[in-house]
């Protein structure tokens, strides 16, 4: 047991110089990260901000996934604690259908047009 | 004190110039046997030279640093170098509107000056609408925003520019993409001025290809600059953020596509004119939208000038005045339009333009009501959402497939329609190896997805139909096919760019390093040094590669004096294949920096595609090209 | 007749959009996090202030009675301001729960010797993660929790003459 500990030390004591343990963000992370706004810097995400705020919610969002959060979870979480507006992806709710539905409506009110005035259906 | 007033006079003096001219023209058009030449063209050049003149008052003043001018106090600083005195004029919103009236001007001379071939009561027409747009915003800068203000007594030292606006391509920025947006303008009251005119036909659309080609251009130029500004300034390696200003130059440069293509039929067939007309209107609706979002305060983004209610509302008077009086003409006048009611056939140039704009029109108002949806639902349901990056990416990628596949299609109707089934045959299997060519890169990199696969296929099969049309046809239709095969090499290396970055974050110390994926990044030292009007720390890291050549990058952060700022400046190395990205940022305790490196592959690619677009673009406008 | 709909359906929509536009200027861009409806204090966790150990909201919060929350900084002016307050506050019929955000020890300390510890509990955040687990946006900011574990006040910015009654009004 006292070799293994020795060992440990020794071996954090060489890495000491390099690769000290680095938190390198997963995938997931960074995209949680991108999906979060910043409320300090308004326009930009916690990724890209380097503000306090940004990097204490990416400190709450890594330990909730280690707490087996999974992604709804963490963006539920923030949520519920300031609001739809840190989502960057709008949920689909009342509030967003038309949002999400009204382009895509205009784009087949669109091909509606077009497809008269081709007359695809006319001889 | 002098050029203050100088300045502040030529501005008034010119918007008493806006009346006359309007009045004038109004005079002629009910005598118009008389000639017009000298009186009216004097007046417009005079009322260009009178803004040229406030203009040159007010760099003098940014110039001379006297802060006695409440603009140059709030915006420049004596230890300033003299290129950011300079592009301190229109870092600020009193100064950028007032560039912009001066490029308004200028092209209002320019389109008079150069117009002597379209019939005389068009081109009066064209200057009446011309003058309410100049007067607006003439009015606009010396009621709500004026830059000549003094204060009393004057201070000894200004408060500075902001530091991230102290950069060679954001002062070139604005003049650029202001020449984009105000040579719309010119398009929405030539376009106005025939349709009441009744002669929007392939001779007007000749004229006015011109001028469409012309904003085109110095748009695409102007989002350019704006996004490489972005790339190494603001963002962490993105340069696209889906941020509302940047929207906001994109919408324009949308509506502004499809008018080009429609100018195209228009010219050729004499069809889609009541479209071309409402796509004119569009376009310079959208850049005045874009003008009241951004400088309304309105919309919450990272580069608004500072807001004021008051010039909100005006702008948003104005705005609503021009579509008011845009609607009003075209349901007043939209019989005179009525160009033949036969509908166009499957397979026909006029079908394949639809499409396009089609697309077009539908991205354009994904992005529009991306951009303005928060503030509606904020006013009717008090609701606040965020609309960013993943829900234009949703929408717009899955219609990017067959947008593409159009692109291609449609310079090869003659093969579509043809008889022969060999040649519709030649197309299909052409698809299918451009499928298999990128289901093999997906395959060896391990992320196939269905999307990302038919994206590329789409587009490899753009790009491969672009090169095939150019080996085939040569010069004949040279600038589209650039163009277009600009466009797919821009989408090319925005998907690869987006499969293969990577990217470590970590906080280092000197001495420390990492390894990241076969390279060894090592934080060598610090090494403080001043610049002109900044401290700066510069990290000089070591980066062995896989093949232990070591490049040196030397990212800096830079602590600005006036106003107090700290920048980080990225360095990027730049190859053929890839960027490799380093900025560092200190942390809170001083002793440990964050380090992001990244690697970027095709990242110059990108920019370059887009010159490749412009560059067909002006093809186009040299050639007189059909 | 089909025209007629048209242009009516479009100046209705250009006077909807221009009353938008209107009623959104008057609104302020940037954004705060409000509070409309009482929601459940969620869990949280952090270091005691004065013996490091770590702490669960679960065990420290008593039932059955008031919490007021505040998060403040020794380097945090506005909380300068706000203290004495505070201090008013502490000997009324609810709990004070302080949350010490990103400081230092020491710092904090003398600034607590210097205006009093008006503070029944306090925790210290070293990273911010016990105020964002709590929904707070920056410092100082105070919340009020009522004995079902409900915030039914949040107050960003400093408490100042105002918002002081406010407080006392819902603790009666």
């Amino acid at each position: 047991m006292k070799k293994l500990i020795f060992f440990i030390t020794f071996f954090i004591f060489l890495s000491n110089n390099y690769l000290l343990a680095v938190d390198k963000p997963t995938e997931l992370e960074n995209k949680i990260f991108k999906n979060l706004r910043c409320l300090i810097c308004q326009g930009q995400s916690i990724y890209d901000s380097q503000s306090d705020f940004a990097e204490s919610m990416k400190i709450v969002v890594r330990k909730n996934l280690s707490n087996g959060m999974s992604e709804k979870d963490i963006y539920q979480f923030m949520r519920k604690n300031y609001g739809e507006w840190v989502l960057y992806n709008p949920e689909i709710n009342k509030g967003t259908y038309l949002l999400w539905g009204l382009p895509i409506i205009l784009f087949i009110i669109g091909g509606a047009i077009i497809i008269r005035k081709l007359g695809v259906f006319k001889k | 004190m002098t050029f203050n007033f100088i300045g502040n006079y030529s501005v008034i003096i010119s918007l008493f110039l806006s009346f006359a001219i309007f009045f004038r023209t109004i005079f002629r058009l009910k005598n118009l046997n008389e000639l017009i030449k000298i009186d009216l063209k004097k007046l417009i050049f005079f009322q260009f030279f009178f803004i040229l003149v406030s203009f040159i008052c007010l760099l003098i003043l940014f110039i001379n640093s006297e802060f006695s001018n409440i603009t140059v106090y709030y915006n420049s600083h004596t230890t300033k170098p003299f290129f950011y005195k300079v592009s301190g004029l229109w870092g600020n919103h009193e100064g950028s509107l007032l560039l912009w009236l001066l490029i308004l001007t200028f092209i209002n001379f320019l389109y008079f000056s150069r117009s002597y071939n379209r019939p005389t009561k068009e081109r009066l027409l064209t200057v009446i609408f011309q003058q309410i747009i100049i007067f607006g915003f003439t009015a606009f800068l010396i009621f709500t925003s004026n830059p000549f203000n003094e204060i009393f007594p004057s201070p000894k030292e200004g408060l500075g520019l902001n530091p991230i606006l102290q950069d060679p391509l954001l002062a070139i920025h604005p003049p650029i993409l202001y020449l984009g947006y105000v040579s719309t303008s010119i398009i929405f009251s030539s376009g106005l001025s025939s349709l009441v005119m009744g002669n929007v036909n392939s001779n007007w659309a000749f004229h006015i290809k011109k001028w469409i080609l012309c904003s085109w251009i110095f748009l695409t130029g102007g989002i350019l600059l704006g996004s490489i500004w972005a790339y190494y300034e603001l963002g962490w390696g993105g340069f696209w953020f889906w941020d509302p200003v940047e929207n906001i130059s994109l919408m324009p440069w949308i509506s502004l596509t499809a008018l080009l293509h429609c100018v195209l039929v228009l010219e050729k067939r004499s069809s889609l004119g009541s479209w071309s007309i409402i796509l004119c209107i569009s376009t310079f609706t959208l850049s005045v939208c874009g003008t009241f979002l951004v400088r309304s305060g309105i919309l919450n983004s990272v580069h608004t000038f500072a807001n004021d209610p008051e010039r909100g509302l005006y702008i948003l008077i104005f705005l609503f005045f021009i579509i008011f009086l845009s609607l009003v003409l075209y349901f007043f006048y939209e019989d005179k339009l009525n160009f033949s009611n036969k509908s166009f056939g499957l397979i026909t140039k006029e079908s394949h333009i639809l499409i396009n704009n089609w697309f077009l029109m539908y991205f354009l108002s994904v992005i529009l009501i991306g951009t303005i949806y928060p503030i509606f639902l904020e006013v009717i349901s008090n609701q606040r959402i965020s609309v960013g990056p993943p829900f234009f990416n949703k929408l717009i990628i899955p219609f990017l497939i067959p947008f593409l596949i159009f692109m291609s299609l449609g310079p090869n109707l003659g093969w579509l329609s043809s008889k022969k089934i060999e040649k519709k045959i030649i197309l299909l299997t052409f698809f299918i190896i451009n499928l298999f060519l990128s289901f093999f890169i997906l395959k060896i990199i391990g992320k196939v997805k269905l999307l990302t696969l038919l994206l590329l296929a789409a587009n490899f099969y753009l790009f491969f139909t672009t090169v095939k049309d150019f080996l085939k046809k040569g010069y004949k239709n040279f600038s589209q096919t650039v163009s277009h095969f600009g466009f797919s090499l821009l989408i090319l290396s925005i998907i690869l760019n987006a499969i293969f970055s990577k990217e470590i974050i970590a906080n280092l110390k000197v001495g420390e390093g990492l390894s990241f994926e076969n390279n060894q990044i090592i934080f060598k030292k610090i090494e403080t040094s001043s610049g002109p009007n900044f401290e700066k720390i510069v990290g000089v890291f070591i980066i062995k590669d896989k093949k232990k050549i070591d490049t040196k990058f030397m990212p800096e952060v830079r602590i600005y004096n006036q106003p107090e700022v700290i920048t980080s400046e990225a360095f990027i190395k730049t190859s053929i294949f890839k960027d490799r990205f380093l900025v560092i940022n200190p942390v809170k305790d001083k002793t440990y920096f964050n380090v992001r490196y990244q690697e970027k592959p095709l990242m110059v690619w990108i920019w370059i595609s887009t010159i490749l677009i412009m560059i067909g673009g002006c093809i186009n406008f040299l050639r007189n090209e059909k | 007749m089909k025209n007629k709909i048209f242009v009516t359906i479009s100046f209705v929509l250009f006077v909807f959009c221009f009353a938008v536009f209107y009623v959104g200027l008057q609104k302020p861009n940037t954004y705060t996090p409000k509070l409309d409806k009482q929601i459940e204090l969620p869990n949280f966790e952090g270091n005691d202030f004065f013996s490091g150990e770590k702490v669960i909201s679960d065990n420290i919060l008593k039932k059955n009675s008031y919490y007021i929350i505040n998060i403040w900084a020794s380097w945090c002016i506005p909380c300068r301001a706000e203290h004495s307050f505070l201090m008013a506050l502490n000997n009324k019929n609810f709990n004070l729960l302080g949350i010490n955000y990103k400081d230092n020890i020491i710092n904090a300390q003398s600034f607590l010797n210097e205006l009093g510890n008006p503070y029944s509990e306090i925790l210290s955040d070293k990273n911010g993660v016990t105020s964002i687990e709590l929904g707070a946006y920056g410092v100082p900011e105070t919340f009020i929790v009522n004995k079902e574990k409900k915030i039914i006040k949040k107050i960003i910015g400093p408490i100042d003459n105002k918002k002081f009654n406010e407080i006392l009004e819902l603790i009666k």
